[in-house]
């Protein structure tokens, strides 16, 4: 096998979104490699402009199904910044319990339908259920619960439409919310379940030297609010995000570069990143079972983000839980403002890692100018830079195989492809797996 | 584009004989194209039903669920998104090649989606705007509902669609019927749930009497007006409708963006919105009319 050859994947599947791998091998050396996104470009900072500044919670959540609660997190929370609009302690835990429903709903979907056929050379969660029929049977009924508290709370799991620009349209009755209790009990148990029992895969022993990024709050687990750290002992307000990191637009993808300015260098956003950095923030409930499972931080082996996840999950509904037993309906459900010219910007934690928003709006209430940055394009050179590593150790004469590997460690990054709302097209063959040999 | 369903009688009337024998579990296919995956998402989201229904269709393509990829053609395809680049154009009609029915799902792919805002802009101007490097970029200037390129044999509305008229659509196809869905206005469901209209009691303009059934009119129940996500309602009144609003005092700046969004190019919204543009276009030049 010592001639080159063209590895392409062109349509990576169990992600959200479009897109592909090109590999160009030399023997055994990766000669190139490139994550490609051909996704649509869809242009959502050119629609925003000129917008009244109360749709964009509605617009953003149109740039992913998968997670709109992130877009619309990080959008009402920059733009109040720019409105000098202070939200009630209120308002902020329905804000973090609607979180909780996105992480559940968007974490049990990765574990249980996309990550955990990799496991067991399954082709899909339905596949998968022929082995371990109650394992994905309670994995789909933990995504549930994370969709039932999106309904209420947030009128529709995919995008939500009760979040608005200083709060809520509407706080939800004390009694709809408390009927949610019992089922998110089982919950709790079910997350702890679900997390022992990915804790047990067998996973490749492949770590790489990430830098890890992540929110993070002194007081709790980091979703809405907090500064930027980083596992090389960054540490910057929200506002330092630009100056700190930017977006390079490379010829071979829709979803624009992100890397550090200092070095140019990659880093890793996501559910590792978060709990590697912000451990001690977990619920206690998290805490025991990461320990007993024996997860030992700082991980840096890619493929048990699935791990992380379940950790995720667990603290998710033990938080949501609290809440919910607290919960009493109160007014107002939105904090009123004026108008006024100015600019915010945010930062949150979207179920795959850090997503920043920064808008612009003029005294009339418009958007003059909107910058959005998800998780994904921040992720995509590492995911580069991981496969370059990874590949040696799984080459095999076999292509389709070597293929496959490629894919179960992107996978293992939870992509969410459609996400990257820059996205332009590449080059496109054939719209399934294929791979090809060139002598 | 108003009668949204049941544009095709050839879909059942094909499978009739073969009904009587054993069938092959009939093979579905989802595709797509511009959009944001919350419509396919929303087969995922049948959790409840989720395996029933891969025991009752085999599922042959689909991508964001399963690594087996199995070539057509298909029985069903579910088409999601709108047409925005050239090689999607050319794709769609490989689709339709490769299915017997095709379903449309969401407001992408029925009416263009949010995506179909660019139709109105100037589309070099957004590309500069999102990319620095625009030449990297090969993209149509204008958004399409699928059905401006290929016949489409079922249209499900929605941003998003609703998982359990999607559930009822497949469901009546595997059986070989036709799949009925509602067809009247949301305001109707209001009516139907007892829910207090936003409009009378608070004065929030809403679309609800002009906006197709299917979301459960979740909107007035969280104290908002229905902003129209499951695009025109066959027979939709939009100009009497924003005629009414108009003379009641809600601003063009309110009336424009609300008709303005994810069903943007729909003949129906885009008609009254660009009206409503004219209008805010003369009252901004006429020194006499007062303007706010």
């Amino acid at each position: 096998m010592s001639e080159n050859r063209t590895i392409r994947v062109e349509a990576l599947t169990r992600v959200e979104g479009e897109g592909g791998l090109h590999v160009r091998l030399n023997g055994n050396v990766v000669e190139d490699l490139q994550l490609t996104i051909y996704e649509p470009p869809r242009f959502f900072e050119g629609f925003l402009r000129c917008r009244p500044l109360e749709d964009v919670p509605d617009i953003t959540a149109r740039i992913c199904g998968i997670c709109p609660v992130a877009y619309q997190m990080s959008a009402v929370h920059a733009l109040e910044q720019a409105l000098g609009v202070t939200i009630s302690p209120e308002i902020r835990r329905l804000r973090r319990l609607l979180y909780c429903g996105e992480w559940i709903e968007s974490h049990g979907l990765h574990m249980h339908l996309l990550q955990a056929p990799d496991f067991f050379n399954a082709a899909s969660g339905i596949e998968l259920a022929a082995t371990f029929p109650h394992e994905v049977t309670r994995g789909l009924k933990l995504k549930k619960l994370g969709n039932d508290l999106l309904e209420v709370l947030g009128g529709r799991a995919i995008h939500p439409i009760n979040v608005a620009v200083g709060g809520f349209y509407r706080a939800p009755k004390r009694e709809e919310l408390q009927k949610l209790i019992p089922s998110f009990e089982w919950g709790l148990q079910a997350a702890i379940e679900a997390t022992r029992w990915v804790a047990g895969f067998e996973f490749p022993d492949f770590e790489r030297p990430y830098e890890m990024i992540s929110v993070s709050h002194p007081d709790e687990y980091p979703m809405n609010e907090g500064r930027i750290v980083s596992s090389s002992g960054l540490m910057i307000d929200v506002a330092q995000y630009e100056q700190t990191f930017a977006e390079h637009h490379v010829a071979h993808s829709t979803a624009l570069h992100s890397l550090k300015v200092a070095d140019r260098s990659s880093y890793h956003v996501g559910p590792l990143a978060r709990i590697n950095l912000n451990r001690d923030r977990l619920c206690e409930t998290a805490l025991r079972v990461a320990d007993e499972i024996d997860f030992s931080t700082p991980c840096l082996n890619p493929f048990k983000a699935i791990i992380a996840r379940g950790l995720e999950v667990i603290h998710a509904f033990d938080e949501a839980l609290s809440i919910l037993r607290d919960y009493q309906s109160f007014k107002p459900s939105r904090i009123p403002y004026e108008y006024r010219a100015g600019e915010g910007c945010a930062a949150t934690e979207a179920p795959r890692g850090l997503i920043y928003h920064r808008y612009g709006i003029d005294d009339q209430g418009k958007i003059t100018f909107a910058k959005i940055v998800p998780p994904t394009s921040q992720n995509q050179r590492q995911i580069e830079l991981d496969l370059i590593d990874w590949l040696p150790r799984i080459l095999s004469p076999d292509d389709q195989r070597t293929a496959d590997e490629c894919e179960r460690l992107i996978r293992s990054y939870d992509p969410c492809i459609s996400c990257s709302t820059h996205f332009l097209k590449l080059t496109w063959e054939q719209p399934r797996a294929m791979i090809e040999h060139s002598p | 584009m108003s009668k949204p369903l049941f544009a095709s009688e050839s879909a059942g009337s094909n499978d009739t004989a073969a009904t009587t024998t054993r069938r092959p579990r009939p093979r579905l296919a989802v595709f797509k194209f511009a959009s944001c995956d919350g419509c396919q998402l929303s087969l995922l989201d049948c959790e409840n039903e989720l395996l029933a229904v891969a025991e009752a269709v085999e599922i042959a393509w689909f991508p964001e669920a399963s690594s087996r990829l199995q070539p057509g053609p298909y029985d069903i395809a579910l088409v999601e998104g709108s047409i925005t680049t050239p090689h999607d154009a050319q794709r769609i009609l490989d689709v339709r090649r490769s299915a017997r029915i095709v379903v449309t799902i969401g407001a992408c792919a029925t009416a263009g989606g949010i995506q179909s805002l660019k139709n109105w802009a100037d589309h070099e101007d957004y590309l500069r705007c999102v990319y620095a490097r625009p030449e990297y970029i090969s993209t149509l200037a204008s958004s399409t509902p699928i059905a401006d390129h290929i016949k489409v044999d079922y249209e499900l509305r929605g941003c998003p669609i609703s998982r359990h008229q999607l559930l009822d659509v497949i469901g009546a196809l595997v059986k070989g019927q036709r799949p009925r869905l509602p067809s009247h206005s949301v305001c109707l469901d209001c009516k139907r749930k007892g829910t207090v209209c936003v409009e009378v009691a608070q004065g929030i303009p809403c679309l609800g009497p002009v906006t197709h059934s299917g979301c459960g009119a979740i909107c007035p129940t969280y104290d908002r007006g229905c902003y129209g996500c499951f695009g025109p309602v066959s027979q939709s009144n939009c100009l009497s409708l924003t005629d009414q609003y108009l003379s009641m005092g809600t601003s063009t700046e309110t009336l424009l963006p609300l008709l303005r969004n994810f069903n943007a190019a729909a003949p129906e919204f885009r008609d009254a919105s660009n009206r409503i543009e004219a209008i805010a276009k003369r009252t901004e030049t006429s020194p006499e009319v007062p303007h706010e």
